[in-house]
């Protein structure tokens, strides 16, 4: 287990079973992912088999079983994006990385995740790179997008 | 104990001043009347420029605008507050600034992205002239005259039919700061009710309003707040549900936003007349922006306190915690809800025992949606009549409806009840752009139907939504031109819906996969058909409307109940365009690109290959320098070798 697992767990002393969602979430926020160690960890902390935590980490979406990329992409494939072609989008960006969606590129610098909907419809369709959201985006931008996303980083740094 | 130990810790404050038990109407007013104004900004006393920043306009590029800005200002070396204020509703206006001079009223533009920021400063502050594209302005005081070259804002097409009472204060005020909602007449509901009002009483002001939840179900929300507070338990809870999974809605996303002490002001209210000391926001943790504005949010609550233990001397506890949905749309069910809560998968068990009787930890729990627990405070202590007065003989009030897909003003629009769909589209959302023309709104998400053009004229109210195979739901309406085609979407929402099935029961579980597969089957190539495939199709098209019944009659929650809407509601109105791709094998709208047929125009190619490395199967044939060919059992409809000709040499059948 890693101190940052260990960091987590300690931040809920005396945790009961109401408290795994967060837990898991703050993991997934430190590590990028669930891994294997950090889900038997979290359930010796719980005083709860591991196949249980395993059950709610496969449930829900927001749980990742595999380290993500450096970059993570979500494309939003809501209703609105739907209509106004995300599709496209998503075949635009798969193309363009060469990985399907929960897939991480080789050289672990994307990662591609589809989302229900990430609640800005009305900029469809949606793409968000590292937390950040560009609206309107067409099958074409894709490569022309995940190279900004790239130069931002460069430029934060 | 000395008495000087029983004073409330907010004995003296501003807080207590004004809500306190013994706060008389005259001190309030004279609070409201003085400070209060310059706290409401209807008049500045320097420049003041506010910035829409909720996630869709910082998608637009808000963050640039805000950057440019501050440059700005700096570089002109004046004095001004620049307020990042939530998301006004005009989506596709994004990003808007507003700017309001001493003595002026505000004016917001449009489109403001970074380089306009500049020219729209330059000409109002050296010249006093607007530049850009402007939205209008804001009412001012009497004091204040308005501008001679702009128009009111409440004029704009997209407000022009609205009635705003959620929205009324989102993306005008700072929604981080307290003062800014308490100036606007924040708390006061919330003071009057406990003080003045028993629990019952609230119960029964809710009732006579005619308030029926927002998020989909439209039960009274009254009636089901009476169940709960009947329960003598020593512990219930209130649990506001800001889950908001439906794909294609976001009105819960920008209340919190924008105005998210309403909120906090709402579920105050609610807690008080079921007698719950604890409420949870079960808020979804694709909204990074919207938790973290309702955290500060609730410090500050804690601060003043408004929230807490003995909430301004009333005798009255409630703490609110904030809990993250990890992604699941059946957590929008109550009782899969409650499950995620306690650390569950999020399933949903049979009902009864309900929610109200038996809920979280077993205890008795109110659920209620976002937009529901944000009307209370415009409903308590005394202003039911009011709602009452306004919607249709069911279903009273306003409704939030977000307005997204091929319209051109996408954005969140809050119209009475009764309003009809054709209002809503054509003229607050001002029709399909590019001239193309309006097939359908979908109304509801995926367990809602779609209205097309014979029923525009329908009303918004809970019953006659439903007479159409469609549903209130919690609010997205998505707008569908002629190049949407409908099996697709069907499709869409069925992918969708399997996806989130939790599993629990087999109808739903099995049932909408077997829909998608059947739907998979007709929107399929037939060159990639084999064996008896094609008979899996026909029967499976037999078998579509009776496979939707057994899984509406038979799942065991709301989610599978409603699963089966959009197919049913599709097929109702649109047959002719399922009849086209079961028997025709072509999408009449385009949509589907499998049964698209490419070809290759012989006199236009010019053999320079690029159509052949772009496609991904090897489908296409030719050498250079001479005209290529498609083989059409290889071709997949990607579309590909269409995006790479440069020469308009491959045409498409549809």
């Amino acid at each position: 287990m890693t101190d940052a697992v260990q960091a987590v767990l300690e931040g809920y002393p005396q945790a009961r079973r109401d408290a795994l969602i967060p837990i898991l979430q703050a993991v997934q926020a430190k590590e990028g992912y669930l891994s294997t160690e950090a889900v038997i960890a979290v359930g010796q902390h719980l005083k709860l088999p591991t196949s249980k935590i395993y059950g709610v980490a496969t449930f829900y979406n927001q749980f990742r079983l595999t380290p993500p990329g450096r970059h993570h992409v979500q494309v939003c494939r809501g209703t609105a994006c739907h209509v106004k072609g995300s599709a496209a989008v998503l075949s635009g960006i798969q193309r363009a990385l060469k990985i399907e969606p929960d897939q991480t590129s080789k050289d672990g610098e994307y990662s591609l995740e589809v989302v229900a909907c990430i609640g800005a419809c009305g900029l469809a369709p949606v793409v968000a790179i590292d937390g950040a959201f560009f609206g309107d985006v067409k099958a074409e931008d894709a490569a022309a997008l995940l190279a900004r996303a790239r130069e931002m980083e460069v430029g934060d740094e | 104990m000395s008495e000087r130990a029983q004073l409330h810790p907010m004995e003296g404050t501003l807080s207590w001043r004004l809500f306190g038990p013994r706060s008389d109407a005259q001190a309030r007013e004279s609070w409201y009347s003085g400070e209060g104004v310059a706290l409401k900004r209807e008049a500045v006393e320097r420049l003041t420029l506010y910035i829409g920043a909720g996630t869709c306009g910082l998608g637009a590029g808000a963050g640039e605008t805000l950057k440019a800005v501050k440059r700005e200002i700096k570089a002109r070396g004046i004095e001004a507050d620049i307020i990042e204020v939530g998301c006004v509703g005009l989506c596709s206006a994004e990003p808007i600034l507003d700017a309001q001079r001493p003595g002026q009223p505000r004016v917001s533009f449009a489109h403001v992205t970074h380089d306009k920021v500049k020219p729209i400063l330059d000409a109002l502050l050296d010249r006093d002239q607007l530049y850009g594209e402007v939205l209008g302005q804001y009412d001012a005081p009497p004091s204040t005259p308005p501008r001679r070259d702009a128009l009111p804002i409440s004029v704009h097409p997209f407000f022009r039919a609205q009635h705003r009472r959620v929205l009324s204060r989102c993306g005008i005020i700072d929604p981080v700061d307290i003062h800014a909602y308490i100036a606007h007449g924040g708390f006061r509901a919330l003071a009057d009710t406990i003080h003045q009002r028993t629990p019952e009483e609230a119960c029964e002001a809710v009732i006579e309003s005619g308030l029926r939840g927002r998020g989909g179900g439209g039960f009274p929300t009254g009636v089901k707040w009476r169940f709960a507070l009947k329960e003598g338990a020593d512990q219930k809870y209130l649990i506001c549900n800001a889950d908001e999974g439906d794909p294609g809605a976001f009105m819960d996303r920008a209340v919190i936003e924008g105005d998210p002490y309403r909120l906090i002001e709402g579920m105050a209210l609610a807690a008080y007349a079921i007698g719950a000391t604890k409420a949870y926001v079960y808020i979804r943790a694709e909204y990074p922006l919207a938790i973290a504005r309702l955290r500060r949010a609730l410090d500050q609550a804690r601060a003043w306190g408004l929230l807490g233990a003995n909430i301004m001397d009333s005798g009255f506890d409630l703490d609110v915690y904030v809990k993250e949905g990890a992604g699941a749309f059946v957590c929008g069910e109550e009782t899969a809800l409650i499950h995620s809560i306690e650390g569950k998968r999020g399933m949903p068990r049979p009902r009864p025992p309900f929610p109200a009787s038996r809920g979280l930890f077993n205890c008795p729990t109110i659920i209620n949606n976002v937009e529901t627990l944000a009307n209370l405070p415009d409903i308590l202590p005394d202003r039911a009549a009011e709602m009452a007065a306004l919607g249709t003989a069911s279903s009273k009030g306003t409704k939030v409806f977000a307005l997204s897909g091929k319209v051109k003003h996408t954005g969140l629009v809050e119209v009475e009840m009764g309003t009809t769909v054709r209002q809503i589209v054509m003229e607050i959302g001002g029709g399909c752009p590019n001239g193309k023309a309006f097939k359908a709104a979908q109304i509801g998400g995926p367990s809602g139907g779609c209205i097309p053009t014979q029923h525009l004229d329908i009303e918004v109210d809970y019953e006659s939504l439903k007479t159409v195979g469609a549903m209130m739901g919690s609010g997205g309406l998505v707008v569908m031109d002629e190049d949407t085609c409908m099996v697709d979407v069907a499709k869409f929402f069925m992918d969708f819906i399997q996806r989130e099935s939790c599993g629990k029961c087999i109808p739903c579980r099995e049932g909408t996969r077997r829909m998608l597969e059947i739907l998979e089957q007709i929107t399929r190539r037939r060159g990639q058909e084999g064996g008896f495939d094609a008979l899996h199709r026909m029967q499976g098209v037999a078998q579509l409307e009776k496979l939707a019944g057994v899984i509406a009659d038979t799942s065991l929650c709301g989610l599978g109940q409603s699963a089966p809407s959009p197919v049913l509601s599709t097929l109702r109105f649109f047959r002719d365009e399922y009849e086209a791709h079961v028997f025709e094998r072509r999408c009449p709208a385009g949509a589907c690109e499998a049964l698209k047929r490419y070809s290759i125009i012989e006199e236009a190619c010019v053999g320079c290959t690029l159509c052949k490395k772009a496609c991904p199967t090897d489908a296409i044939l030719g050498s250079r320098k001479n005209p290529h060919y498609i083989i059409e059992e290889r071709c997949i409809g990607c579309g590909a070798c269409l995006d790479a000709c440069r020469l308009d040499a491959v045409a498409v059948a549809r």
